[in-house]
């Protein structure tokens, strides 16, 4: 380990920079905006009355605290250590991303602005973006690449239903990273009125650390809940990583508890020797796109490449700067599973434990069972299950060859 | 003094305001682009800004972001870019050529093994769009110390600390934004670009250009009446997509809209 100093609290430093990492490359027109948004995010976090908005709207809004339960027939069957689930996917809407939109609309509400736009890949954070928006009757436009629109219709009806208009990105690889430039472009247009919820903890600072500290209620959770349930924390952590925002969401607030171990588990697709892929901190070298510093899956000219994962919510070619640090300083450990994988834990949870995982939480799963299989069954890893299944069934049907 | 500086210092002497058009390199093919950035001198060009292509180019317009679709599709990298500018060099060592993109390509080859081989090939400036002065004071040390300008941005959103401290660290020249927007934007407002100007030369003596909006000879020519430079992109980079199709025909065509452009202004 690199260091054993302690960790939270101390990143990003002021300009927003997790070591090299991080920043704020965006165009001028941007930078008084994002100053202004981090005079406002600070004066919030610090304020009382809106603290206790969002803590009621995370408790009866979203239904916080998620549970943690303890896959005792699953851990059995693989043998060895104790496997725990934060069940994330058991919030409002369904997965992580409400903890953080709930977080960011009160915060746009609070800085008058009238009109939310947001990306989104699978749909998740869409629709986490719509909800809170209908709740607090803000206009609401959603990016999306038209070939997530295309694979992903359930979403973007739900989206629709709540009152956003889905717009689709037709440019590039009309995919996340895509619709993420497409609202870039909206923001710098309509700067005036508009609050840009970013889905992930990716993007210029305050963005990487807005989102991470809105979702490691996840983490602050976990820590009171192992305590009780287990009588002691974890000895180690598995979260998946697309841009990374619930695995940082459980992994803050462990990262000065050095005897955790972290796992962050990236989506291998077909196999990283293949080249159709989404681990940019497993096989890509750090670069510059979205106003960050961070990981990317770039050519020889530092052109970003399409990646590939069977799941849309880890189909993107870059990832928070806070995870290129914790990779580079050894705190975490980043390893990736591929597509048959994450389907293969997708159904054993489903019919082990009776719980249909998404596909992205279903990378998690697969590495933990893994890992699982190395471990004591005196030790416990506790898995952040960030969403559910519903909105996969397409998708795994598709690819078994059934039509539904 | 840069290419640049010498540029605007003889504009100035003789009463004229600078034409900036923009092309992206290797749009709608890699043979082609030489022979354009020739054909906007000839017809009346001061400074030549080089689009440099790039996948994710977030503060651009549809009609640039289809321009480096165009151009990737030969894939047109920085090092390809950097040829076209020596090549342009062959036939011509006066007219300042400027870069315009986005750091990851940059970032890529190294900030070092990038400067030296641009200012071989014979760049006079750069804007790299994504780097606002917090983040480009390393860029800029290697820049400068190889006598490459690095040309930054102002906005309409720009504060006076802002527009102070950007000032005092550009060179060449400034280049102002005039819209809330991406490149090709509409919505021009005249008034508010006339403030804005003012404004920013209270804090600097250096040149100052507008771009991003400004789509015909009309709007060119009012806008030189307040700027030091006018820089025209998308309406340029429209007409050499209507003529992907027939590539020899977008000299002919880049000259007499620049022709028409330099005339108005030269009338302004």
């Amino acid at each position: 380990m690199a260091t054993t100093e302690n960790i939270i609290g101390t990143l990003p430093d002021e300009r927003g920079h997790f070591g090299p990492y991080g920043g704020l490359f965006v165009p001028e027109t941007l930078m008084e905006p994002l100053r202004a948004l981090r005079v406002a995010y600070h004066r919030f976090m610090a304020d009382e009355a809106f603290l206790r908005e969002l803590d009621e709207d995370l408790a009866n809004y979203v239904g916080r605290p998620s549970p943690i339960y303890h896959a005792r027939r699953w851990s059995r069957r693989l043998g060895g250590a104790q496997i725990y689930l934060k069940r994330e996917d058991l919030n409002h809407t369904g997965a992580h991303k409400v903890n953080n939109t709930v977080g960011q609309a009160l915060l746009a509400r609070h800085m008058s602005k009238t009109r939310i736009i947001a990306e989104t890949g699978a749909g998740q954070h869409g629709v986490a973006s719509a909800t809170v928006a209908a709740r607090l009757g803000l206009e609401c436009v959603v990016y999306m690449g038209a070939v997530d629109i295309a694979r992903q219709e359930a979403n973007v009806y739900r989206m629709r239903l709540l009152g956003a208009e889905v717009r689709a990105v037709e440019s590039g690889s009309k995919t996340l990273k895509d619709a993420l430039n497409e609202a870039m472009r909206d923001w710098v247009t309509n700067v005036d009125d508009t609050f840009y919820i970013i889905g992930t903890v990716a993007g210029p600072h305050p963005y990487p650390a807005m989102v991470r500290d809105f979702q490691s209620v996840i983490g602050r959770e976990a820590r009171e809940q192992m305590l009780r349930q287990a009588g002691r924390q974890p000895d180690a952590l598995v979260a998946c990583v697309g841009g990374g925002s619930n695995a940082i969401g459980l992994f803050y607030p462990y990262l000065d508890d050095r005897d955790v171990a972290i796992y962050g588990v990236e989506a291998a697709g077909d196999g990283l020797d293949t080249g159709q892929h989404a681990a940019p901190l497993c096989a890509g070298r750090p670069g510059v796109l979205h106003g960050n510093r961070t990981y990317l899956m770039e050519d020889k000219d530092g052109q970003i490449i399409e990646t590939h994962s069977i799941s849309a919510g880890l189909d993107y070619p870059g990832v928070g700067p806070e995870h290129a640090w914790l990779k580079d300083s050894g705190r975490a450990n980043y390893v990736a599973v591929t597509d048959d994988e994450a389907l293969s834990a997708f159904h054993d949870l489903t019919r082990i434990e009776g719980i249909i995982p998404a596909l992205e939480s279903s990378h998690a799963l697969a590495y933990a069972a893994k890992l699982a299989s190395t471990m004591r069954p005196d030790q416990i890893i506790l898995v952040n299950l960030s969403g559910r299944g519903d909105k996969d069934m397409h998708t795994v049907a598709a690819r078994e060859g059934i039509r539904i | 003094m840069s290419l640049i500086g010498e540029r605007f210092a003889q504009l100035k002497a003789r009463g004229k305001k600078a034409l900036i058009p923009f092309i992206t390199a290797g749009d709608p093919i890699p043979e082609i682009t030489v022979d354009l950035m020739h054909d906007l001198v000839s017809a009346g060009a001061d400074i030549i800004e080089l689009g440099v292509p790039f996948s994710d180019p977030m503060a651009d317009g549809p009609v640039i972001q289809r321009a480096s679709e165009r151009a990737l599709e030969y894939h047109v990298g920085l090092r390809d870019v950097l040829d076209m500018v020596r090549q342009f060099r062959q036939l011509d060592v006066e007219t300042p050529v400027v870069l315009m993109g986005y750091l990851n390509p940059i970032e890529i080859m190294g900030y070092e093994p990038f400067a030296d081989q641009a200012a071989d090939a014979g760049v006079s400036g750069i804007v790299v769009v994504d780097v606002p002065p917090e983040e480009g004071g390393e860029l800029q040390q290697v820049l400068h110390a190889r006598s490459i300008d690095q040309i930054f941005l102002l906005a309409p959103t720009s504060t006076k600390d802002r527009i102070r401290r950007i000032c005092s660290l550009a060179g060449g020249f400034v280049y102002y934004v005039s819209v809330k927007g991406v490149t090709g934007s509409s919505h021009l407002d005249l008034q508010s670009v006339d403030d804005k100007l003012k404004e920013i030369r209270a804090e600097t003596e250096l040149p100052v250009g507008v771009g991003f909006g400004i789509k015909d000879a009309q709007t060119a020519s009012a806008v030189s009446r307040m700027a030091d430079a006018v820089v025209v992109g998308s309406a340029l980079v429209s007409r050499v997509e209507a003529l992907a199709d027939e590539p020899e025909k977008i000299g002919a065509s880049l000259r007499e809209i620049i022709s028409s452009l330099r005339h108005a202004i030269d009338t302004a």
